[in-house]
């Protein structure tokens, strides 16, 4: 098995299935029920992305191996996300925020993943790129909304902003995988992808009269090493009981 | 969010059909409920066109007129188009 093209996988699924769940725990209780709806199609949009990364991931593993085995039987510090994706929902700024800063990554990412090398990847990170130009789209749109709504909304945005902000870079700073998989044409020069990022993040917070606080402490370690932060565990926990409490499970 | 505005939400299910009122939702703006109606009415694949107008904007026949404006023409059959013969050929009319 082609263990970094594994690994990539997983960095794509995990992302993906990880920020599903949390965009799910707003089924119910969100704001707006329009709001609740729209949160919980991206959710969804997510988690299905998730299941393509992972039907491709459990192929390579071969054996038994399924996208479910990989998302339920999988324990935190395996887990290839970035800390970005499984911080705490907090209030709507907070979802909003981080989600503005992720969608836009994810969707430069997905844009260049379908000039991969390797076609499935380029397959799938076609048709998701449809679904994550909607998410970019519906978060940038709030991200304006809060910024220049009241002013406790664009105190909430700012404070969210501001204590986000120093997980962002996480996804924009090359690993071993991702320089492996940019030599190897699957996936992008992240350097470049993170320079467009910031030309669009810029222009969004500046939009919604937001400022870009400086970055503290960015040397974070999830998708490369599988170091997180104490949130992943509890919702693994959540998520992944009932296939650990009755092994084999199906409904 | 309370003050938001509610808006009537016309889906077209197809190319070549017409749009029709599927509900209404609250939005604080026209691109807002533009959004949210793609969320709340396409999720199961119903559409591929959205137009959305403020509730408020839309005027409506008063129920109370209803016999006069609607009883007379109940008794007029022969405005319907059925008493001619149709080629094969047209299949829709």
């Amino acid at each position: 098995m082609n263990n970094n093209l594994y690994q990539y996988l997983l960095q794509l699924g995990d992302n993906a299935l990880i920020l599903g769940q949390r965009l799910c725990e707003w089924t119910g209780v969100a704001p707006e029920l329009e709001i609740d709806l729209a949160l919980s199609n991206i959710g969804l949009d997510l988690l299905g992305q998730a299941n393509q990364w992972y039907e491709y991931a459990a192929e390579l593993k071969g054996g038994d191996a399924t996208p479910d085995t990989i998302a339920f039987l999988r324990d935190a510090h395996e887990y290839r996300n970035v800390q970005l994706v499984e911080l705490p929902n907090g209030n709507f700024a907070d979802t909003i925020l981080r989600a503005v800063i992720f969608d836009t990554f994810n969707l430069l990412l997905h844009e260049a993943l379908t000039q991969s090398s390797d076609q499935r990847i380029g397959a799938i990170a076609a048709r998701a790129v449809k679904e994550i130009g909607y998410h970019a789209r519906y978060c940038k749109n709030w991200t304006l909304r809060l910024g220049g709504g009241t002013e406790e909304s664009h105190q909430k945005a700012q404070k969210a902003l501001n204590d986000i902000w120093d997980y962002a870079f996480e996804a924009l700073t090359p690993g071993p995988v991702d320089h492996w998989a940019k030599e190897a044409g699957i996936g992008p020069d992240l350097e470049q992808v993170k320079s467009k990022w910031e030309a669009t993040l810029q222009q969004v917070f500046h939009q919604a009269s937001l400022q870009i606080p400086k970055p503290g402490f960015v040397d974070r370690k999830a998708k490369s090493e599988g170091i997180h932060t104490e949130h992943l565990g509890y919702i693994l926990a959540e998520m992944q009981f009932l296939q650990r409490a009755y092994p084999n499970l199906q409904w | 969010m309370k003050d938001w505005p509610l808006w009537e939400v016309f889906i077209r299910s197809k190319n070549g059909l017409h749009h029709k009122h599927a509900g209404s939702l609250h939005a604080a703006d026209a691109q807002m409920a533009i959004e949210n109606a793609r969320d709340v009415y396409t999720r199961r694949n119903e559409g591929n066109s959205i137009w959305v107008v403020k509730s408020t904007d839309i005027v409506a026949s008063d129920p109370e007129d209803g016999d006069m404006l609607f009883e007379a023409a109940k008794s007029k059959i022969y405005r319907h188009p059925t008493f001619y013969q149709l080629p094969d050929e047209v299949n829709n009319m």
